[in-house]
């Protein structure tokens, strides 16, 4: 089996050999094959915003959804997102000259007294790759820079993180200050972390809790869609 | 054999399966596999003989969730033997969850969010108000690969070490008995994590005055 896999040129293969082993290679977290891939189907021709939604999201949507099952873990889930890193880092300023469409904007980042910035992280790459403009803040933010953000970037949604249950109350810190301010109702506000739930999520005010980033994915799709359309209706 | 003495099974047993009451005693504490050695080196310290020892299995320690439920059956199985029930976990992950079901169950628990806390003293730990820290006690000296290395992929994939380490600048080992050889082993476990080491002498901290407290009942 492995030797078989060896023998596999990724650049013999037609087109859609060729996504559906890019498929698998995003699976398996091989980072070079996945920048190669990437590589040859600029080559041939591919607009840039078809090879991140047509490979790499399609790719990582088949991670995340073994994640969800339990069928892979987070060491898995990781060299999968180093991967797709190493394709969206060619990808990226491709996009930015090709005009890409742009579905919305977030601003993301962890909590404060929180340093662990993995989901995040994955988070903040699945929404580039469905679209979004992403900012993100880092880890161990205070109320005051995600204020500074909110203002200065403008974004549809704001993103907060926290893995720790001593931390996560400050998600509730930020929320109860943007209405302290008047400012709720002017963005999305989606959180997430492993020891968060919806119950959480409802009781602390933000519009939606995300169990995963294939997840925050759909929710932010979802709310933009349903912010703009509200927008129309005037 | 003592009647106040249990005899403690490996490490690896109480990882994976905890720890059997052993029958006696009119006081029953549930606590977690991880800190079963030091519940029993207090209680047989002060020889309280009247008090039981219950562990579930230490590993629950990295699935929090399961925390909860898994100490409410322990409650129930144990109920109808002992006249007092205490819980020798923390939040431990749980976000107020064991808390909420210890309250609603009539069972009192350990003060603080995990035993990093209560080994230090929760006064104390808070007022350090790390976040960059990654810490250790005897058992996780102990257990690393079980609890750490393993179940974050680091034998399979070391190069992962950095995305999940980046951001601590040092490994903080809470001792809780003075041993240079799990000292040597929690320093080669920072060179591992590739973190600065720091070692804290903390002993029983706030579980042994918990679990004096307790035995007064």
């Amino acid at each position: 089996m492995a030797d078989e896999e060896d023998d596999i040129v990724l650049s013999e293969l037609d087109d859609d050999e060729l996504v559906e082993q890019m498929f698998d290679d995003l699976y398996d977290g091989l980072k070079e094959e996945i920048e190669e891939g990437v590589n040859i189907l600029l080559e041939r021709g591919w607009q840039p915003y078809d090879i991140l939604t047509k490979a790499l999201v399609g790719g990582m949507t088949i991670v995340g959804k073994d994640f969800r099952d339990g069928i892979l873990f987070v060491p898995e889930v990781l060299l999968a997102a180093n991967a797709m890193k190493g394709g969206m880092a060619i990808l990226k300023p491709l996009l930015v000259e090709t005009g890409a469409p742009r579905v919305g904007k977030m601003v993301i980042g962890t909590v404060k007294g929180d340093i662990h910035d993995i989901g995040k992280n994955l988070v903040s790459m699945m929404m580039e790759g469905a679209g979004f403009e992403v900012v993100d803040l880092g880890i161990n933010n205070p109320v005051e820079s995600y204020l500074e953000a909110l203002e200065t970037e403008a974004p549809d949604i704001l993103g907060m993180s926290a893995l720790l249950t001593t931390t996560m109350p400050y998600m509730k810190v930020v929320i109860d200050t943007l209405v302290e301010k008047g400012l709720r109702d002017d963005y999305i506000v989606l959180v997430g972390g492993a020891p968060l739930n919806e119950e959480f999520g409802k009781a602390i005010g933000a519009d939606a809790y995300c169990r995963d980033a294939a997840v925050a994915v759909e929710t932010a799709k979802t709310f933009v869609a349903r912010k703009h359309n509200q927008l129309a209706a005037g | 054999m003592c009647p106040a003495m249990t005899s403690l099974p490996d490490d690896t047993t109480l990882r994976t399966e905890g720890l059997d009451a052993r029958g006696s005693g009119r006081v029953l504490v549930i606590g977690c596999g991880a800190i079963a050695r030091e519940i029993l080196a207090i209680r047989d310290r002060n020889g309280w003989s009247h008090l039981d020892l219950t562990c579930l299995p230490a590993i629950l320690h990295n699935h929090p969730e399961r925390i909860t439920d898994a100490v409410r059956t322990a409650v129930t199985a144990h109920r109808a033997d002992y006249e007092t029930i205490f819980v020798a976990y923390a939040d431990c992950g749980t976000g107020g969850q064991l808390e909420a079901a210890c309250a609603e169950i009539g069972v009192e628990m350990i003060a603080g969010p995990h035993c990093y806390s209560f080994f230090e003293g929760n006064e104390v730990f808070a007022a350090r108000d790390e976040i960059t820290a990654f810490y250790l006690t005897d058992f996780l000296v102990r257990q690393f690969d079980a609890f750490v290395w393993k179940p974050l992929g680091l034998d399979r994939h070391p190069d992962l070490r950095d995305m999940y380490f980046a951001h601590y600048d040092r490994l903080v080992y809470q001792a809780q008995t003075d041993d240079p050889a799990l000292t040597d082993k929690a320093k080669r476990c920072a060179e591992r994590l590739g973190l600065p080491f720091e070692r804290r002498m903390t002993g029983y901290g706030d579980l042994q005055d918990t679990l004096a407290r307790w035995a007064q009942r």
